[in-house]
């Protein structure tokens, strides 16, 4: 089971609360869990990562384990933590806009 | 009974304004996406329940919000909106060719007789269509693929395809505008465009009377005569008689003649409003005053509406889609402003009052008339 916790917006569109727990078949990448999130909550497409490319969107990162995962290639295998569960993957916006 | 219901987007959220056939006791309901900006939201006129909302942001990009209940609850809808083909270059600020990149959805245009039917103008500027309820969008790439496409600028705001008027006795025939590149109809449901700018003309561009490049605002039909559009332009009101094929100047004796929003009274064809605004430069009505000024005569001769508004101390603007008008009798008219404050005329303008004053910035304001 794989955590992530999603920022206020996010988890008020996709109606969860702070953190959704996830299964994701095969090895835990930024790829899979984003695929297996979607995949969960529809909603959630083009919000963290763009429609298309799959790219991150530019006012979000990417933070697990006190490490920022954002610039990471998307099939880079996730800390042993996260994948274990042990800890969760942050999906944190920029603070920002005002 | 009949009743009115006011759907406002704001800066940080929706609002949904509510009353019976007086119109003189309000409902507030909202704020709907709280924190999120919603551009425009809009009903079916073939199911008032069917309401479509375009929820924006910086960081999470472009959400599309349907309800089915008159606004009470929400759901997502599809999200994508994916040019067609290679997209392509439009050109930049600095005359440069600069990629097409999709932003955020502007306006929603429900079809007049199919619910799943709406058309969304959208940034950078294309006009794309769901057929579904909004679950998946296809884009009239005709539009964006006319051989001017690539000339295209963006205003200071974006380019936007903020303005899609439909018109109810054809069918296949649709107006959009664009800043800045002015109005296009088409007249074979969305296959192929052309630009319908004659008579338009605009000092700050090379070529005043050019055949695209204008910053059209906003134009507005009644559907009782769809062959005649009134324009609020950068510059100047205009008015056309036939179809866009020609456009006069009907500015008159305006204390200005730029401004954002241009709207038609619902019974009387003639009966125009819009808000008069200092200067592109400085954003807010001339005087620190805030009037309405409406035309009987379908333009040239304005009258001030100020009864009910602030006549001193006035900086707030009204964009562009921000006003809109009910089918009672008399005709209820609507217009919300950068300060937060929503304005109600019940008598086709003559007095207002605000039925909110401290909402977030309105962006934009519509009304549904409920039998």
């Amino acid at each position: 089971m794989i955590r992530v916790v999603l920022p206020y917006h996010l988890r008020r569109l996709a109606h969860v609360g702070e953190e959704v727990q996830l299964q994701v078949e095969g090895a835990a990448t930024l790829r899979s869990v984003f695929d297996a999130l979607e995949a969960g909550y529809p909603m959630l497409r083009g919000t963290i990562r763009d429609h298309g490319t799959l790219r991150r969107r530019p006012f979000l990162r990417f933070f697990a384990c006190e490490q920022d995962l954002s610039h990471e290639p998307p099939d880079t295998s996730l800390p042993d933590a996260v994948a274990s569960g042990a800890e969760p993957l942050l999906v944190v916006g920029a603070v920002a806009g005002g | 009974m009949s009743g009115v219901r006011v759907l406002v987007g704001t800066r940080k959220g929706a609002f949904v304004l509510s009353s019976d056939g007086k119109r003189d006791r309000w409902e507030v309901c909202g704020p709907f996406f709280a924190g999120w900006e919603i551009y425009h939201l809009k009903g079916s006129p073939a199911d008032p329940n069917r309401l479509y909302a375009s929820q924006t942001s910086g960081w999470f990009g472009q959400v599309l919000q349907r309800s089915d209940d008159g606004g009470t609850t929400w759901e997502p809808a599809g999200n994508e909106f994916a040019y067609d083909g290679v997209p392509g270059t439009h050109q930049w600020y600095d005359g440069t060719p600069h990629p097409w990149e999709f932003k955020r959805v502007w306006h929603l245009e429900p079809s007049l007789t199919d619910p799943d039917t709406v058309y969304a103008g959208v940034e950078d500027a294309a006009l794309f269509r769901s057929v579904d309820g909004g679950k998946s969008w296809q884009e009239l790439a005709g539009l964006r693929g006319h051989p001017s496409g690539a000339s295209w600028a963006p205003g200071a705001g974006g380019l936007g395809l903020h303005t899609i008027v439909l018109d109810p006795t054809h069918p296949d025939r649709i107006f959009i505008a664009i800043s800045a590149a002015g109005v296009f109809r088409t007249d074979d449901a969305g296959m192929t465009w052309r630009p319908v700018n004659q008579g338009l003309r605009s000092q700050h561009i090379p070529d005043p009377t050019a055949e695209v490049g204008h910053c059209v605002h906003r134009i507005a039909m009644h559907p009782s005569r769809p062959g005649v559009l009134f324009m609020q332009k950068h510059w100047d009101v205009m008015r056309t008689d036939d179809a866009g094929e020609s456009w006069q100047e009907v500015s008159g004796n305006l204390p200005t003649d730029f401004g954002f929003p241009i709207d038609v009274h619902a019974h009387e064809p003639d009966t125009i409003y819009v808000v008069p605004i200092k200067s592109d430069s400085e954003h807010y009505p001339p005087d620190a005053k805030l009037r309405v000024y409406r035309s009987r005569t379908g333009g040239n001769e304005w009258e001030a509406l100020t009864r009910g508004l602030p006549q001193k101390d006035c900086y707030v603007n009204v964009l562009r889609d921000a006003m809109s008008v009910d089918s009672l009798d008399p005709c209820g008219v609507y217009f919300g402003t950068t300060g937060g404050q929503v304005y109600a005329s019940s008598d086709a303008g003559d007095s207002w009052a605000p039925i909110v004053r401290d909402l977030p910035a309105v962006l934009s304001v519509e009304v549904q008339t409920l039998a």
